[in-house]
């Protein structure tokens, strides 16, 4: 596999990240300590290195109809500023990516112009799909992932962080960006596109920018979040912290294999929008047939009763029958108690039930709860 | 790099062997082990007065990241286990081969065991 380094190798190096291989990238798995980073993003605030996300610029008079077209939701639908959660579907159905996508300002009259942001490990994949749905539509699309770093800070004291770096007559802009939205700020002396999005269960904000600039911006929200509680915090701390959260992640809970609907995600599908996208035909089938409420299997949270964390492939068991598999788990830091995601069949799928995992070997009981197993208080 | 205590031997499993005369020996995890495992938040261990045999699973750590089973790399009978762990599993983090030791077994045989030397050359650890 091939290894990418992001812009900002050199200061996780400096801080003594330990690495991991995430979608080809080398990315940051934690620096000291994996639990005190989940801790700090739920008490205060952690940076996250975010770069080997994908960054796919859209824009054309068709750019909002393609999109429609190539996605399952309305992202033409979506006002200028605002962002949408979508899913890139193949024909049968099966979930290629599942992306955010920003609609930004016309650059001029009668364009339109949206940034789609899927996983690292499929950046090229949707490219390319993308690309080859774009045929017949008057669209641009532009694959600037390599080029484009993503900073993330994430916690209750994010705002308060950013504000530091930002021009006081720039600050309501801040202040009032609503969730799932984005706006152009000036940050440490830079015009950045900045969104309140995340994948943390907590507030926060993620910058896109040129590669070149990351480095500076890293060290300054740094500096600016020192007297704030703000560490950098790698992927172990991010995964606990979406997993808490209740959020898919893309091959452990979501694949080519599974469906919108048995994933919890029917809501992202727009079966309503008037024209044609791909994996309509399939998805309305899917729908109609009752996967995820009557038939098949279905994305379920799981709390363990014991202390023992059931874990990504274990089998879950009904009266010692196979009736599902865990896709991700683990002990939750904030919570206290084993927590985990898995499809389960859907008779066994309402919260309450009480199922077992198969933890190496011995069975322990785990109840069905309805998720997030998180949520902030606001 | 993680450190390697030069007076102690060491199994393939990363588990740390004391050996101290005929008492019983103290058994751990090396900084090796603790470091890839991440943060510890639970530890399972064998009970006083059970039985360990060398080479097999005894117990189990968790990490949020992982979970690892625990060989025994000696027989013997468990003399007393390390309660501090259990209540307070960061210990093996923070201090693998003090306060994080795990339990102690009156050994009758040995496993395999490296000198730290030759754990740390396979292991990736530091003298």
């Amino acid at each position: 596999m091939s290894e990418n380094y992001t812009a900002l190798y050199e200061q996780h190096k400096k801080a003594g990240a330990s690495f991991t291989d995430f979608g080809g990238w080398q990315m940051p798995l934690k620096y000291e300590s994996e639990l005190a980073e989940h801790h700090a993003v739920r008490k205060s605030a952690g940076l996250f290195d975010l770069s080997h996300m994908g960054e796919v610029w859209v824009s054309g008079p068709e750019a909002g109809a393609f999109l429609d077209y190539a996605l399952v939701g309305k992202l033409s639908a979506v006002a200028v500023g605002k962002a949408k959660y979508s899913l890139i579907c193949n024909a049968d159905g099966g979930i290629i990516d599942d992306l955010i996508t920003y609609r930004r300002p016309s650059p001029e009259d009668g364009v339109d112009k949206y940034l789609v942001v899927p996983n690292a490990g499929n950046a090229k994949v949707v490219a390319a799909a993308l690309l080859e749905r774009s045929a017949g539509f008057d669209v641009v699309v532009e694959n600037a992932s390599a080029e484009t770093s993503l900073i993330a800070v994430q916690g209750p004291n994010a705002e308060a962080i950013l504000l530091e770096l930002v021009p006081a007559e720039q600050h309501t802009l801040v202040t009032e960006l609503k969730y799932y939205a984005a706006v152009e700020v000036t940050i440490n002396g830079q015009d950045l596109l900045l969104a309140r999005t995340g994948y943390t269960g907590e507030d926060g904000f993620e910058i896109y920018l040129p590669n070149v600039d990351a480095p500076g911006l890293w060290e300054a929200l740094l500096q600016a979040g020192e007297g704030h509680g703000l560490i950098p915090a790698g992927l172990a701390a991010r995964d606990s912290l979406r997993l808490e959260a209740g959020m898919p992640l893309y091959g452990n809970e979501l694949s080519r294999h599974v469906n919108a609907y048995a994933a919890g995600l029917g809501p992202v599908v727009s079966l309503a929008k008037e024209s044609d996208f791909i994996g309509r035909d399939a998805l309305t089938a899917i729908k109609a047939a009752g996967v995820g409420s009557t038939l098949g299997q279905k994305l379920v949270g799981l709390r363990g009763t014991g202390r023992r964390a059931a874990r990504a492939h274990y089998s879950v068991l009904k009266d010692g029958s196979l009736i599902g598999e865990v896709t991700s788990g683990q002990p939750s830091p904030t919570l206290g108690y084993p927590i985990a995601l898995a499809y389960v069949d859907v008779e066994h799928s309402e919260p309450g039930t009480i199922v077992d995992v198969d933890l190496r070997g011995k069975a322990e009981p785990f109840e069905v709860v309805a998720l997030p197993f998180y949520k902030r208080q606001k | 790099m993680s450190k390697v205590v030069a007076e102690l031997k060491y199994s393939a499993e990363h588990e740390w062997v004391a050996i101290d005369g005929d008492g019983p020996v103290g058994i751990g995890i090396s900084a090796v082990a603790a470091d890839a495992l991440g943060d510890i938040v639970y530890v399972d261990l064998p009970e006083v007065g059970s039985t360990v045999t060398a080479g097999e699973t005894c117990g189990e750590v968790e990490s949020t990241k992982s979970v690892s089973d625990l060989y025994s790399p000696v027989t013997g009978e468990v003399t007393e286990i390390n309660d501090a762990v259990v209540g307070d599993p960061a210990l093996i983090n923070n201090d693998p081969y003090g306060a994080g030791w795990l339990f102690k077994v009156a050994a009758t045989e040995e496993g395999p065991l490296m000198s730290a030397e030759e754990y740390a050359a396979t292991n990736g650890g530091e003298l």
